[in-house]
């Protein structure tokens, strides 16, 4: 390769180059932008899959299906792969494809190490398909039982599974860390002339925080992964009791990425949500400068408040206090983003094509997982909640919608811009409308199970929950199945439809528009100028 | 162009996120010994600090028959000890200020001369100094011949001082092996404290 971006622009030819070297050793932004959003497809069902395990268990009272500890295995699984493997990937995915072109810059930064990045993740996809798989063979050791928050003792005590969920997790962390500094730097370095810090769209914005809180927290667990590591087998005893270890050092230790991870997830979409409902309220973004205030006051808060999800060790009066403030507070700049949404769509020419219903979607049903997390956040009725289907109920709420909703939002946003036709709006709206759909009935329901005292992680349960059991069952089958839809809506559209216009939405503001639909193979190899 | 020039600053960016990146793997672990120091700053709870709460003394020894706590008992064996070890009843009801007798069952399940040191600690933590242990297996290490049983008695008296807002609380004990010649950390030092404040 060569040493220059002019030179790099030389030495190649337009064209992409052929077969699968064209997608191995990729060094194009557009090319491992795609690669991040079939990996994230793909783990999106793979994950999805064991989601459904679940609720087939859980629709009848009584073990049917699997065993107890594959149960659990199971609901490590789907926590781990829809994370690492589906949001974060798509996360990075948007913002490989979107970033140079929304900035003017010819590619990322570090062209090189975002082909590392993306390719370390199917290594560690294997790793931790392997741990499921493991166990399965003789002397394969017991299943992860632990759910993802991995604590110790039990976690200690697992058999090799664990050590690969240890490396796979090792991997997938090296991967995140490079992506988010090669985004930073690309962010930081490669804006167009012109283009200030505070006239960067928002999508990148988020990113540039998002990336940063990756490379604070991340390492962090790495290194928690890595004393757990030590414990079981070079006989340290950072999580022992009988060695002058805390278990609960762990769980400190894992809550403080935990926590900002939950911001990781949500805060990509957030950008995605800024550059959609301008778009289809005709409008633009109220608020662009409180947006990024209150973007960084999530992101510094969310840093300092990671015990809330401890409450039940037995800190003390004083420190509880803290933690149950801190998080309180949060609500209030989260509140002003979804303010500035509303505000934004006040009065707009708002037409509801489907990236708009989603984002309306988010408005609401995040605003709705928001406020059980203000119930979670206070400590006298979280002692009441703590690990009950409540929980699960409320980050589903937060997630589903704060996170992937977003994400759908984003890939129906600018399908067209990458492959350059059109999906078809039908099937957009009727894949929302299920998945909206069956997403509320399988995770409303849960609320009351929580408050009725129904235990999470759990495979068998009392029979006074089995009606809402059955609900939930019944909603995440729609649910699930709404995205095979998905994914024969993103096949037909790349493989034909409506030719796109380069400004593939009337309302649509932002260079990536100039740029023709799909985009040259090089993009901005001449910095555009920006006003 | 000035293209060198943004990739020496692409250079330069990435280096100090590296750097950053190493540090907080550094950070990670130098959690571990802030972490015990912020428990003992902050009085989360340790063993060194429940002895400290020991110390606090009773100002009243009348027994309060009006008030009945719930007393319940939790073992744990750490899975390094080859032992089993059970209350004999899960739980008492007690009077503040009287003094009552409980006994724990150990046996050791294996063949060989065990040595073992229970850890108590109490919940909820605020209840810890106003639970008095007079006589406890747990001041002393216990050692166990090859697959022995024997009777660990408790005698202990909850304080008429305890904050009326607690109606139960829970005792429970950690059993952990004692390699040979290794002293237990603290707990012996708690006894005293505890016994003097009567």
């Amino acid at each position: 390769m060569s040493t220059t971006t002019l030179s790099h622009d030389e030495a190649h030819h337009h064209d992409a180059p052929k077969g699968w070297r064209r997608w191995l050793f990729s060094t194009n932004h557009k090319d491992i932008g795609t690669l991040y959003l079939l990996f994230a497809l793909t783990m999106l069902f793979l994950g999805g899959a064991s989601a459904m395990l679940i609720r087939m268990e859980l629709f009848m009272p009584g073990i049917q299906l699997v065993d107890p500890d594959l149960y659990n295995n199971l609901v490590t699984n789907h926590a781990l792969i829809m994370i690492f493997g589906a949001v974060m990937p798509a996360a990075a995915g948007l913002a490989n494809w979107m970033i140079p072109m929304m900035i003017g810059a010819p590619d990322m930064a570090l062209p090189r190490m975002n082909n590392l990045s993306f390719w370390i993740l199917p290594a560690a996809a294997t790793m931790l398909i392997l741990s499921f798989v493991v166990p399965f063979f003789p002397g394969g050791g017991t299943q992860i039982n632990t759910g993802w928050t991995l604590y110790p003792p039990l976690s200690v005590q697992v058999g090799m599974s664990m050590d690969f969920l240890i490396f796979a997790i090792h991997l997938l962390g090296i991967s995140s860390v490079l992506a988010s500094i090669n985004i930073i730097v690309t962010l930081l370095n490669m804006r167009a002339p012109g283009m200030a810090l505070m006239k960067m769209p928002m999508f990148c914005w988020t990113w540039l925080v998002t990336a940063f809180l990756l490379i604070l927290v991340v390492p962090v667990l790495a290194g928690g992964v890595t004393m757990l590591l030590f414990d079981r087998h070079f006989g340290t005893s950072f999580f022992d009791a009988a060695g002058g270890g805390d278990p609960v050092l762990f769980q400190h230790l894992f809550w403080f990425f935990g926590h900002p991870e939950v911001y990781i997830l949500l805060l990509p979409s957030i950008g995605v949500l800024s550059h959609v409902i301008p778009a289809f309220s005709r409008k633009p973004l109220f608020g662009y400068n409180s947006m990024v205030g209150s973007m960084l006051a999530v992101a510094t808060i969310g840093m300092v408040v990671w015990a809330h999800h401890q409450y039940t060790i037995g800190m003390s009066m004083g420190a509880v206090t803290y933690f149950m403030i801190g998080t309180i507070i949060i609500s209030i700049p989260v509140g002003l983003m979804i303010f500035n949404f509303i505000a934004t769509m006040w009065r707009g020419s708002m037409t509801f094509e489907t990236p708009m219903l989603f984002a309306i979607a988010i408005v609401l049903m995040f605003t709705f997982g928001g406020l059980s997390g203000v119930m979670l956040a206070v400590v006298p009725a979280d002692m009441q909640y703590h690990d009950s289907m409540f929980v699960v109920a409320h980050f589903h709420y937060v997630l589903m919608p704060g996170a992937v909703f977003g994400l759908f939002a984003g890939v129906f946003y600018w399908l067209p811009k990458w492959t350059g036709h059109m999906y078809d709006e039908r099937l957009g709206k009727i894949f929302f409308w299920t998945n909206v759909i069956g997403f509320n009935i399988t995770f409303f329901p849960q609320h009351f199970l929580g408050l009725a005292g129904m235990p999470r992680r759990i495979i068998d349960y009392n029979v006074m929950f089995t009606e809402f059991n059955v609900i939930s069952s019944v909603g995440a089958i729609i649910f699930g199945l709404s995205h095979l839809l998905l994914l024969y809506i993103v096949i037909k559209t790349i493989r034909g439809g409506k030719k796109a216009e380069s400004r593939s939405w009337e309302g649509a503001k932002g260079l990536e528009w100039e740029l023709d639909s799909p985009p040259a193979f090089h993009t901005w190899t001449v910095a555009p100028q920006v006003k | 162009m000035q293209a060198g020039d943004t990739q020496r600053k692409n250079r330069r960016t990435t280096l100090l996120l590296g750097g950053m990146v190493v540090l907080m793997f550094g950070f990670g672990f130098a959690l571990v010994p802030l972490y015990n120091l912020f428990c003992q700053v902050t009085g989360t709870q340790s063993i060194a600090l429940r002895a400290e709460m020991g110390r606090i003394p009773m100002t009243s020894t009348e027994v309060d028959e009006a008030r009945l706590i719930t007393v319940k008992f939790d073992t744990t064996v750490n899975p390094n000890l080859p032992w089993e070890f059970e209350a004999a009843k899960a739980s008492m009801q007690v009077h503040p200020g009287q003094m009552y007798e409980v006994n724990f069952v150990a046996n050791n399940r294996s063949s060989a001369t065990v040595t073992g040191q229970a850890i108590p600690s109490v919940a909820p933590w605020q209840a810890t100094p106003y639970f008095s242990k007079l006589e406890c297996f747990c001041f002393n290490r216990q050692t166990l011949e090859g697959h022995e049983q024997t009777d660990m008695p408790l005698r202990f008296m909850v304080s008429p001082d305890l904050p009326a807002e607690i109606h139960s609380l829970t005792l429970s004990y950690s059993f952990m092996r004692l390699k040979a010649g290794q002293e237990p950390e603290s707990p012996t030092a708690i006894p005293p404290a505890i016994v003097t404040a009567q």
